[in-house]
C-alpha cells in the first residue's frame, strides 16, 4: 500500500524536528527576555508568563510556576540568565514529576499483567484511532501478542480505520458491525485475547465530549462489562490530548477521569506548532503521567515520554 | 475551574463600590481579571492584551447606574467589544457559478468530513442543492468511507477514484463529473494537515487552483489553544480562504479561539458545529459566542432590562432599607411586581451566570407569584412594614383573606425573614448569591 511507504519512509529526525518548532520559538523568546539583564525582573517575570501562556500552559500553573521562581530569586538574589534557565527546568519538570505514581514500562519491558489491557479514550479528532495503529505496531515490534478491540461503533468508518491498521501491524481485530453495542465488542475483544493468549490489548472507543453524560456513562459501563472477562480490567486507561488544546483539556481530563480512572495519557500532534503545554497543568493537577506523545503520522512517531528530554527540549537543551 | 467573568469581577469590584464613575485606578483590577478570564478561555495572549486596552479606553469615564452594578457595567462593554470583534451579523456563503464549489481545508481532527457532510445536508434541505461530495482525503485510513457512509446517511452521492493517490486530479475530474451528471454544488473533503508541512500546504494549494472554488472554509477544533493564531495565519496566507467553521461546540469549551483567529485573519465565521448528528450545524451568533467566552448567562440582557425598568432613585432608597433591615413586605411586593415587568422568571433566572445550567430542567411557574401577593395583599399596612406584629391569630386571618392554608402563610413569613437576613447581608456586602434567594423562593412553592 502507497500510503504505509509514506509512513515508513525514515523520519529518525521527527521528534528533534517536531520539537524544535516548540523549542525555537521558546528559546527565541527567552533569549529576548533575558539578553542584557543580570537578574530577574518584573520585565523577565512578564516576558516569562508570555512564553509559557503562549504555550498553552494556562494562567493557574504560569502563577504557580512564577511564584516558585519569585520565591527563589527572593532567597538566592541576583539571578542571571542562565541560572534562571536552570530553574525554570527544574521547575518545570517537578511539576510533572509530581505526578509520575509508577515506573513507566517500555514497549519491551516486561507488562504487569497478562493480557495487559488498554483501554483508550478521548474526545472526537484527537487522534486515538491512530495512536492505537502506532501502539499496536511498537508491541509487536517489541515481541508481544497484540489483539485490537474496534468499540468505536458510532463513527462512519472507524471501524474499517482501525481494521486497515490491524491489518498493516498484522495483528488480529474483533469488530462487530457498526451501531453495535461497544461494550460487547470490548467483551468479546477480551474474550478473543484470553483464548489467543494475547499480551496486550488495546481497546478502541468512540471520541465523546466529556460534558456529554449519557456518552461517559457508556464508557464506565464499557469498563464493567470489561471486568467480567478480566478483573481488575482496563490495566491502562489512556486519555489522548490533542496537542493543540487548549485550557479545556483540564475538564477533559476530570471528566474522563470521573467515569473511568484515568491513569495515563498520550499527547498527540506535537509535531506542529502547537506545544502542547496544558499538559503541565494537567498532569499536575490529576497527578496522571504523561505516557507517549505523538509527533508525525509515522509508527515510528510514536514515543514514550520522557519529561526530562520533554523539558530540555522546550527550553532547547538535550 | 471555569470561574465565570461576572464572579471574578465581583471581588475586585469591591474597591469601586460608591465611586460613581469608572476610573483608571479603580479599573486595574478588574483589567487583570479580564485579561485572565479570556485567557482562561483560549484567546490568544496578544489579543487578550491589545482587547484589555481598549476596553479601558471604553470605560474610563463611564458613569456607574445605581440599579446595575459596576462590575456588570464592565461586562457589558467586554461583551459588547467582543461580539463587535466577532463581527457584525452573520455571512452567507457565495454560492454562483454552476457547479458552486466549496473547498475544506483544516488540520487533522478539526471535524473537516463530518462538517462536510453537515454543510451538504444543509444546503440540500435549507437552499434545495444538488450536491456532489468529493472524498480527497487519499491519507487517512478509511477516511473517504467515512465520507461514503454520510453520503449514504444522506443520499448525497460521493465521487471517489479507487486507487488514485492525487487529490488534485480527483478534485478536478469531480468537477467534471458534476457537470456531466447536473450537480449544482461540489464540496471537496481534503486530509487534514499541519501548517508547518510544506508539502501538504502545496499539495492543498493546487487544489484550490485547479478547481478554483467559490468558497474555501477553513475548519478548526473549538478547543484549540493559544495555536490558533499560528494555525489561522499559515492556512489563510496559503489560501486567502472565505470564512472559518467552529466544530465541536458542544462540548464545555469557551472557544476562545474564535476571537484569536478573528484577530489574525480578517474572515468571517460561518458555522458551527454543535454535535454528531448530520443537522447539528448552525449559523455563527458573534454575541453567543461572546456570552460563552466571557462564561455567562445573558447578564447583558439582564443588564439592559434592569437599565429599563429600575428606577434608579427608589433602587437607592431600597438599598438603604436593606442596610438598615427595614425591608418590608411592601418592598418585597414591589420588588415582585419589578420582577415581573422584566419577564417570564426562567429566562430571568436564566440570565444570571451559574444559573442557565442549574435551571434548566427546573419547571418553573411564572404564577408562583400569585399566592405570595393574594397574601401579602391580605395584610394590614402595619403588617407589612412591621413583620413582627404577625402572631397566630392575624396569620390565621391573612390565611383566610388571602385563600391560601396557614402553612403557607408560615412558610411565606419565614422565607421574607430569611430573604431579609440574606440582604442584610448583601446589603453589607458579604453577600453572595441571588441564586440562593430564587431558590429559597422555589422551594417555597412545594
Amino acid at each position: 500500500m502507497g500510503l504505509f511507504n509514506k509512513f515508513s519512509s525514515s523520519k529518525k529526525d521527527k521528534l528533534d524536528e517536531g520539537l524544535s518548532k516548540t523549542k525555537e520559538n521558546v528559546l527565541k523568546k527567552l533569549t529576548r527576555a533575558v539578553v542584557g539583564k543580570t537578574k530577574v525582573d518584573e520585565n523577565v517575570l512578564d516576558d516569562l508568563e508570555e512564553i509559557l501562556i503562549t504555550s498553552d500552559v494556562g494562567v493557574n500553573t504560569t502563577i504557580k510556576i512564577i511564584d516558585r521562581i519569585e520565591e527563589r530569586v527572593a532567597k538566592d538574589k541576583y539571578i542571571n540568565a542562565s541560572e534562571l534557565d536552570v530553574i525554570l527546568q527544574e521547575e518545570i519538570t517537578s511539576l510533572l514529576s509530581e505526578s509520575e505514581n509508577e515506573s513507566v514500562n517500555g514497549f519491551e519491558g516486561d507488562l504487569p499483567a497478562k493480557p495487559y489491557v488498554i483501554m483508550v479514550v478521548g474526545v472526537n479528532g484527537v487522534g486515538k484511532t491512530t495512536t492505537i495503529g502506532k501502539l499496536a505496531a511498537k508491541f509487536k515490534n517489541a515481541g508481544k501478542a497484540v489483539t485490537l478491540g474496534a468499540a468505536d461503533t458510532f463513527r462512519a468508518a472507524a471501524i474499517e480505520q482501525l481494521e486497515i491498521w490491524a491489518n498493516r501491524v498484522d495483528v488480529p481485530l474483533v469488530k462487530q458491525k457498526m451501531g453495535s453495542d461497544p461494550a460487547s465488542v470490548a467483551y468479546d475483544t477480551l474474550a478473543s485475547a484470553k483464548s489467543n493468549n494475547s499480551d496486550v490489548v488495546i481497546i478502541d472507543t468512540a471520541g465523546r465530549l466529556h460534558n456529554k453524560v449519557n456518552l461517559m456513562n457508556e464508557l464506565s459501563k464499557i469498563k464493567k462489562v470489561m471486568q467480567k472477562v478480566v478483573p481488575d480490567t482496563p490495566h491502562e486507561v489512556l486519555l489522548i490530548l490533542d496537542g493543540s488544546t487548549g485550557q479545556n483539556a483540564f475538564e477533559q481530563a476530570k471528566q474522563f477521569t470521573n467515569a473511568t480512572e484515568v491513569n495515563a495519557m498520550a499527547i498527540t500532534k506535537l509535531d506542529g506548532t502547537a506545544k502542547g503545554g496544558v499538559v503541565i497543568g494537567v498532569s499536575d493537577q490529576f497527578k496522571i503521567p504523561v505516557k507517549y506523545i505523538g509527533i508525525g503520522e509515522g509508527v515510528e512517531d510514536l514515543q514514550l515520554f520522557d519529561r526530562k528530554a520533554f523539558v530540555s527540549s522546550l527550553f532547547g537543551k538535550r | 475551574m471555569f470561574e465565570n467573568l461576572s464572579e471574578k469581577l465581583e471581588k475586585s469590584f469591591k474597591l469601586l463600590k460608591g465611586q460613581g464613575q469608572i476610573t483608571e485606578i479603580n479599573v486595574a483590577e478588574t483589567l487583570k481579571d479580564i485579561r485572565r478570564a479570556l485567557l482562561d478561555a483560549d484567546v490568544n495572549f496578544k489579543t487578550a492584551k491589545n482587547f484589555t486596552n481598549r476596553v479601558k479606553e471604553k470605560a474610563l469615564g463611564q458613569d456607574v447606574l445605581a440599579a446595575v452594578k459596576p462590575e456588570q457595567m464592565m461586562v457589558k462593554i467586554v461583551h459588547d467589544e467582543l461580539t463587535k470583534l466577532m463581527g457584525g451579523s452573520a455571512s452567507e456563503l457565495t454560492l454562483d457559478g454552476s457547479p458552486s464549489v466549496i473547498l475544506i481545508a483544516g488540520l487533522q481532527g478539526s471535524g473537516k468530513t463530518t462538517f462536510t457532510g453537515k454543510l451538504a445536508n444543509y444546503l440540500k434541505s435549507k437552499k434545495s442543492k444538488n450536491p456532489l461530495l468529493v472524498a480527497g482525503d487519499v491519507y487517512r485510513p478509511a477516511a473517504i468511507n467515512q465520507l461514503q457512509i454520510l453520503g449514504e446517511q444522506l443520499e448525497v452521492p460521493v465521487y471517489t477514484e479507487e486507487g488514485n493517490t492525487d487529490p488534485v486530479k480527483i478534485a478536478k475530474d469531480a468537477i467534471k463529473s458534476a457537470k456531466q451528471k447536473g450537480h449544482d454544488l461540489v464540496i471537496i473533503d481534503t486530509a487534514g494537515r499541519l501548517a508547518v508541512d510544506q508539502e501538504m500546504m502545496n499539495e492543498i494549494s493546487s487544489i484550490k487552483k485547479a478547481v478554483n472554488p467559490h468558497e474555501i472554509l477553513f475548519v478548526v477544533d473549538s478547543m484549540t489553544g493559544q495555536d490558533a493564531v499560528n494555525t489561522a495565519k499559515e492556512f489563510n496566507d496559503k489560501l486567502n480562504f472565505d470564512g472559518v467553521v467552529l466544530t465541536k461546540l458542544d462540548g464545555d469549551t469557551r472557544g476562545g479561539a474564535a476571537i484569536s483567529i478573528r484577530s489574525v485573519v480578517d474572515k468571517p465565521i460561518k458555522f458551527v458545529g454543535t454535535g454528531e448528528k448530520m443537522d447539528a450545524l448552525d449559523q455563527f451568533h458573534p454575541s453567543r459566542m461572546a456570552d460563552r467566552i466571557l462564561g455567562m448567562g445573558d447578564i447583558v440582557s439582564l443588564v439592559e432590562k434592569a437599565q429599563e425598568q429600575f428606577d434608579e432613585n427608589q433602587a437607592r432608597t431600597l438599598q438603604k432599607k436593606i442596610a438598615k433591615n427595614q425591608f418590608s413586605f411592601d418592598d418585597f411586593l414591589s420588588q415582585i411586581q419589578q420582577i415581573k415587568k422584566m419577564g417570564s422568571l426562567k429566562d430571568l433566572a436564566g440570565m444570571i451566570p451559574g444559573m442557565g445550567k442549574a435551571i434548566k430542567n427546573m419547571d418553573f411557574d411564572d404564577d408562583a407569584f400569585k399566592e405570595v401577593e393574594a397574601i401579602i395583599f391580605s395584610m394590614t399596612p402595619e403588617e407589612r412594614d412591621n413583620p413582627a406584629l404577625l402572631n397566630g391569630s392575624r396569620r390565621k386571618r391573612i390565611a383566610r383573606g388571602s385563600g391560601s392554608s396557614i402553612q403557607e402563610v408560615n412558610r411565606l413569613i419565614k422565607q421574607f425573614e430569611d430573604t431579609r437576613k440574606v440582604m442584610k447581608m448583601m446589603g453589607k456586602g458579604k453577600g453572595k448569591n441571588l441564586s440562593q434567594m430564587m431558590s429559597n423562593l422555589q422551594m417555597g412553592k412545594k
